[in-house]
């Protein structure tokens, strides 16, 4: 093991999902330095949003273990920060309640009563960096998707979270409002330098957005044969280590930005190519791997 | 303004055709009963609710809407509050639900009325017995249909606040609750009429004062110049509770009318 779980945002060794007689993730080792933006990417039904809800803890593992910042994963909690593509603002609340919520939840009454303007002050000013503050009062159904999703996040960081968990979180905008989203949350990346782990399906956004790009993907191949009878989960089969964020859209056309979606596309998204697991690209210095004697014989 | 003429041409015509009726009748015996004039009705309200009874000295219509309405407010306020914690509960611990599901499906399918008699003979014929009647005819529908609100929030919400820092105690009462509020009105405002039915057939039964018990009262006496204004205030007091009560959800939760579309 080359790396120390303690000292990792979060560190995940020797992953197994199974549900019944489906094995959805197969040793899936991460491990991430504190303000670094992950992405996850992967086919559809490559198990993304399991591990989502595994590293939750939403759901809890068939084998292995997930720790953030050396503590292991047992449910979810406070450690970590949401934002989904749906459902991440409570419809009963303003903008501004949902926003101050979080504080809201962890102070005692008495002292909610007493420095409720204090609480109402921090979530304006959250609100004012996502550029929101004249909504403060309105509901989230009068906001646009963008608009809430912006809230959403402000509604995530208030309580500082060691991991900001995303899970297609720009998914459900129209093109124009992802891009304009993407940068906004590069901006607000670069300004805070937080742990994201961000999972998404468009490989595009992946490799626009993260300053590490990991792959996860059923398709590839190991020691143990190519016969039908051997039954692979998805793993992470790239890491790439990015250039710190990108400014400006313009990046999108840049040739190195085609050439990495081009391979990601070829190595995670078609069963055609299929690359073995010692011959993975996991340039990354964070990127561990740690192999079964049947996976790669020895 | 056409849709509320065309609203009122039903209510003309109804009232048009008993004025006819009602006048031919008198015409041909003035001592009929059956089809009062509306002097004949005014007068009778007159007497009920602006003069003071000669025996006992109250004012008859009051005291009848007074105790009915309080039953009905305890029994359709009592069902509401203890459906809602039902739901809340049932919807969000698994233990409860297996444990009181079967159960609620049972009391749901009880008719209350079959099960008056017995309301009678365990509570006694006060007070306690026409409450739980209209309790027993509310609560069982109002606690599914709560248990089903619950059930459909979407558990990402629930994870949410958990990363948030919601204690369980949060998540049922800070954030479950404030949100089937709205619906819980929706339902009691369905559940006020049959609470009225349940709440007449009590009345008509065992009372000594009530709407429902008047109307069975001078029925006896063929007094249709009293029935008739006791059921339109009946309507109106329905008609006004469930107008209140949509105020109430449009005022309050502006956003449950828009999610719910």
């Amino acid at each position: 093991m080359q790396h120390d779980a303690s000292d990792a945002a979060l560190h995940i060794e020797d992953l197994y999902k199974s549900y019944g007689p489906k094995l959805v993730l197969e040793n899936v080792d991460l491990s991430t330095m504190e303000g670094t933006f992950c992405s996850v990417v992967g086919p559809s039904g490559c198990g993304k949003s399991t591990l989502f809800r595994l590293v939750l803890g939403e759901e809890t593992p068939s084998k292995g273990l997930i720790y953030i910042q050396g503590e292991p994963v047992t449910g979810p909690g406070t450690d970590r920060g949401i934002v989904y593509q749906r459902y991440s603002l409570f419809p009963h609340l303003t903008v501004l309640d949902n926003v101050a919520l979080g504080r809201n939840l962890r102070t005692p009454l008495a002292e909610r009563w007493r420095d409720r303007k204090a609480i109402r002050d921090e979530a304006m000013a959250f609100l004012e960096r996502v550029r929101l503050a004249e909504h403060a009062g309105k509901h989230p159904h009068e906001l646009s998707g963008g608009m809430q999703q912006r809230v959403a996040i402000a509604q995530a960081l208030v309580t500082k979270p060691k991991l900001l968990m995303m899970d297609e979180p720009f998914g459900a905008l129209d093109p124009e409002t992802r891009e304009a989203m993407q940068l906004f949350i590069l901006e607000l990346w670069e300004e805070q330098r937080m742990t994201v782990f961000f999972v998404t399906h468009d490989m595009e956004e992946a490799v626009f957005l993260g300053t590490r790009v990991l792959v996860l993907s059923q398709h590839y191949t190991d020691d143990r044969g190519d016969d039908p009878s051997v039954k692979r989960g998805s793993r992470i089969i790239a890491d790439y280590e990015l250039p710190s964020a990108a400014s400006s859209t313009k990046a999108k056309t840049s040739p190195e930005f085609l050439d990495l979606t081009q391979e990601i596309r070829r190595i995670g998204f078609s069963p055609e190519h299929l690359r073995h697991v010692a011959d993975f690209n996991l340039r990354h210095p964070d990127s561990f791997q740690t192999l079964t004697a049947l996976e790669k014989r020895p | 303004m056409r849709a509320r003429i065309l609203a009122l041409v039903p209510f003309a015509i109804a009232i048009g055709a008993y004025l006819v009726a009602s006048h031919l009748r008198l015409a041909d015996n003035p001592q009929d009963k059956v089809l009062p004039s509306l002097a004949q009705m005014a007068g009778a309200v007159q007497r009920m609710a602006f003069q003071p009874d000669p025996q006992s000295g109250d004012y008859v219509l009051w005291k009848d809407t007074w105790a009915s309405l309080w039953r009905i407010a305890l029994g359709v306020g009592s069902a509401a509050v203890l459906a809602l914690l039902a739901g809340l509960n049932m919807g969000l611990r698994p233990v409860l639900k297996e444990l009181f599901g079967s159960f609620l499906t049972f009391l749901s399918m009880v008719p209350p009325l079959a099960v008056l008699p017995i309301l009678f003979i365990t509570l006694g014929v006060d007070e306690v017995a026409k409450v739980a009647l209209i309790f027993l005819g509310v609560f069982p529908v109002v606690a599914r249909d709560m248990l089903l609100t619950v059930e459909k929030i979407p558990r990402e919400q629930i994870t949410k606040a958990i990363t948030l820092g919601a204690s369980r105690w949060a998540i049922v009462y800070r954030i479950v609750m404030p949100q089937v509020l709205p619906r819980l009105i929706d339902n009691i405002r369905l559940a006020l009429g049959a609470a009225w039915l349940f709440l007449i057939a009590a009345e008509a039964i065992a009372a000594t004062e009530g709407l429902g018990y008047r109307i069975f009262l001078v029925r006896r006496y063929l007094a249709m110049d009293v029935i008739l204004p006791y059921v339109f205030w009946i309507v109106a007091l329905g008609f006004s509770f469930d107008w209140g009560l949509r105020r109430l959800v449009a005022w309050r939760y502006g956003w449950y009318l828009v999610a719910a579309k």
